[in-house]
């Protein structure tokens, strides 16, 4: 066993994650440790990168942060919630309320409009769309997409995408913008652009947690989280982050 | 959530539905095609079904439900030769005039007994000459059997009490013997005789046969004079003889048709086994027939009753086959649209609104095939009509249960690939290509 890191309290910060196990029962002789008691904590305003070799735990961090998995053990404290007990119809309700998804591969809905991608968090939270409109126009052009609410996904460029894709994450307004490896699939100046964009909204004080095997990416944020066999193997931090809502 | 957040979800989800049905314009339109079918055939088949029984049920019905009608019956070639030894020409069949009383004195909730003597003769005015059958009867006649007077009388008591040499004709004939004359006052001839035209009349319900098979098909008849029963008896006699391509035969014979007036429905059951019962005891052979209205008409409910149920299980079974095949596009929708789903879920839905999407998008395609069908199918009968002359009749009862049942065939077809989706792990979605 590597050494564990000593639980670091930190109550102030907006994600908190406390002794996260996460075990995948295959068969009875064959269990997989994903994530091993990890601890980590997030403060609000802060730019984070995960970087992580394949079968390190990275995935599995993601979808945990994501909410789209539980942890089989430990608490996930996500704006003062425990995310890590609720059932599943909550744990939805969290990701459309707190989390912001920009994906590797954009995952806009084909039959969708620009406007109408953008939407669709809001439309499971039963906002009306109507009295959102007008939010949505702001997000698109401020991804620069003013001209273009009416294309689908398939009359965009790739970069367009991933832009529809960012505003998307920003119309519930979440916690925290988690970013798959949010330029894998652009070129570099593309992807540049991209990231500059994500960058600017931290700047403007969103949390962003981004998931990367990209040196140069991880570059950009304040922190780097290393990890390494379910845990984090150490943590390289770039240049300091303001402290909000001290 | 509030009613109107609810309301307000379902619309987009029925536009999103709609929106998503549209990508995939041909494949939904297939699919459709299954429920078009399948209601359409439940509403023209019971349409033509419906049509077919209700000409039959009408035609027993104009014969009155609360008649029972007894006609004479020529026996058949092989009785008669055995039953006439002696190699007599005359032939002694048929209802007897003490038939009729004896019906009367018995049998309890009786109203009224009409006799009737129907006998086919040429009538004759100037130089026109008609066949028709002659009915010797009595004058409530008018009511028994329902005759509308168009012009002058019908036969009165009088008329049979002094065996007046009157006649009422039906419209039809009427034309017919006197295209430019007026019928009334006038007289015609019938057999050695002469009549007077005291009245026109026309009977309300011409497809009632009085034939002497006992069929319930005949030539129209339109054709009838109606006389006094006893200028009948006078006339006429009760020997009829009847010379035809050389053969000759005489035939005695009282009354064609006595037509049994019941109190009410009820004692029509009561009385059908007992008339039976009467008129085998004085009748030796089976010269006569009984047509009870009322049993051929539940006869007739209970065949339509039948046909409906085979029909309609056949169109049901079109319509399963249809959300069979809705059922297995929607599955392949699901797995095509993986992806979509894990996004979907990411974003924030839960997996009763992923149910609820797909769903939906069942739900419209067979409403929306239920509509088209329940168009062709209400076209359908009419021009089934149009072409073969088969009275048809599309209930809205039927024009409901197809629709329902295509909007019940979604619903069953349409939760187990909603379900399906639901219950797709967000993050293997996410992660399918």
């Amino acid at each position: 066993m590597p050494a564990t890191r000593q639980p670091v309290i930190r109550p102030e910060a907006i994600i908190r994650i406390e002794g996260i196990d996460k075990t995948y029962v295959l068969s009875a002789e064959n269990i997989v440790h994903a994530l091993r008691g990890v601890h980590l904590n997030i403060d609000q305003g802060s730019y984070v990168a995960i970087m992580g070799p394949s079968g390190s735990g990275k995935s599995t961090m993601l979808n945990i942060l994501g909410c789209l998995d539980r942890p089989t053990a430990g608490s996930y404290w996500l704006g003062g919630e425990n995310v890590a007990t609720m059932p599943d119809d909550e744990l939805s309700e969290a990701r459309g309320k707190k989390i912001g998804f920009i994906f590797q591969s954009y995952n806009l809905i084909a039959q969708l409009t620009v406007i109408e991608n953008i939407q669709v968090p809001l439309f499971y939270q039963g906002v009306d769309l109507a009295t959102s409109h007008g939010r949505c126009v702001e997000l698109a052009k401020l991804v620069g997409l003013g001209d273009r609410l009416d294309h689908r996904p398939a009359q965009l460029s790739g970069g367009q995408q991933q832009r529809v894709a960012i505003a998307r994450s920003l119309v519930n307004d979440p916690i925290m913008i988690l970013a798959d490896e949010p330029t894998g699939n652009l070129d570099s100046r593309t992807g540049t652009e991209v990231l500059e964009m994500i960058g600017q909204l931290n700047a403007n004080g969103k949390t962003i947690v981004l998931v990367t095997h990209d040196d140069k990416v991880a570059a950009r944020a304040h922190r780097v989280i290393h990890m390494r066999d379910g845990l984090i193997d150490r943590e390289v931090v770039n240049r300091p982050w303001p402290l909000v809502g001290k | 959530m509030t009613h109107f957040m609810v309301g307000f979800k379902l619309i987009s989800s029925v536009k999103l539905g709609i929106k998503s049905l549209l990508l995939h314009k041909l494949r939904s339109g297939l699919t459709m095609l299954g429920i078009i079918f399948g209601v359409c055939s439940v509403i023209a088949m019971l349409a033509i079904g419906e049509g077919a029984s209700y000409e039959a049920q009408e035609a027993i019905k104009k014969l009155g439900s609360n008649n029972i009608i007894i006609r004479s019956l020529k026996p058949a070639e092989e009785s008669r030769q055995s039953g006439n030894v002696g190699r007599t020409f005359l032939l002694d069949y048929g209802l007897k005039y003490a038939d009729g009383s004896r019906l009367v004195a018995t049998i309890p909730g009786v109203a009224r007994v009409l006799p009737m003597r129907i006998i086919r003769e040429s009538v004759r005015f100037d130089q026109n000459e008609v066949p028709c059958q002659v009915i010797g009867t009595l004058p409530f006649y008018k009511e028994i059997v329902g005759v509308d007077v168009l012009r002058g009388r019908f036969l009165t008591d009088l008329d049979e009490l002094y065996q007046e040499n009157v006649c009422v004709l039906t419209s039809g004939l009427a034309n017919r013997l006197f295209p430019y004359q007026d019928p009334l006052k006038m007289s015609l001839k019938v057999a050695s005789s002469y009549y007077r035209v005291v009245g026109l009349v026309r009977e309300r319900n011409t497809v009632e046969q009085r034939s002497q098979s006992g069929k319930l098909s005949g030539e129209p008849l339109d054709n009838n004079v109606y006389i006094p029963l006893s200028t009948s008896r006078s006339r006429f006699g009760e020997i009829l003889t009847r010379r035809a391509a050389g053969s000759f035969q005489m035939e005695k014979i009282e009354l064609h048709q006595i037509t049994v007036q019941m109190k009410d429905t009820s004692a029509v059951e009561t009385a059908d086994p007992q008339i039976r019962t009467l008129l085998k005891h004085f009748h030796t052979s089976n010269d006569y027939e009984l047509i009870v209205p009322l049993e051929l008409l539940r006869q007739a409910r209970q065949t339509q009753r039948i046909f409906n149920i085979v029909l309609g299980s056949i169109a049901a079974i079109s319509l399963l086959v249809g959300g069979i095949g809705i059922m297995n596009i929607m599955l392949a929708t699901v797995t095509e649209r993986t992806r979509e789903i894990g996004v979907r879920r990411a974003l924030g839905a839960k997996k009763r609104d992923i149910t609820a999407q797909f769903l939906v998008e069942t739900v419209v395609l067979s409403i929306g095939g239920g509509v088209v069908g329940v168009v062709i199918g209400v076209i359908t009968p009419v021009v089934v009509t149009h072409l073969s002359g088969m009275k048809t009749i599309v209930t809205v009862s039927s024009v409901l249960l197809a629709f329902g049942i295509s909007g019940a065939i979604g619903i069953v077809f349409g939760l187990y690939p909603a379900n399906a989706a639901a219950q797709l792990d967000p993050i293997e979605a996410l992660r399918h290509e």
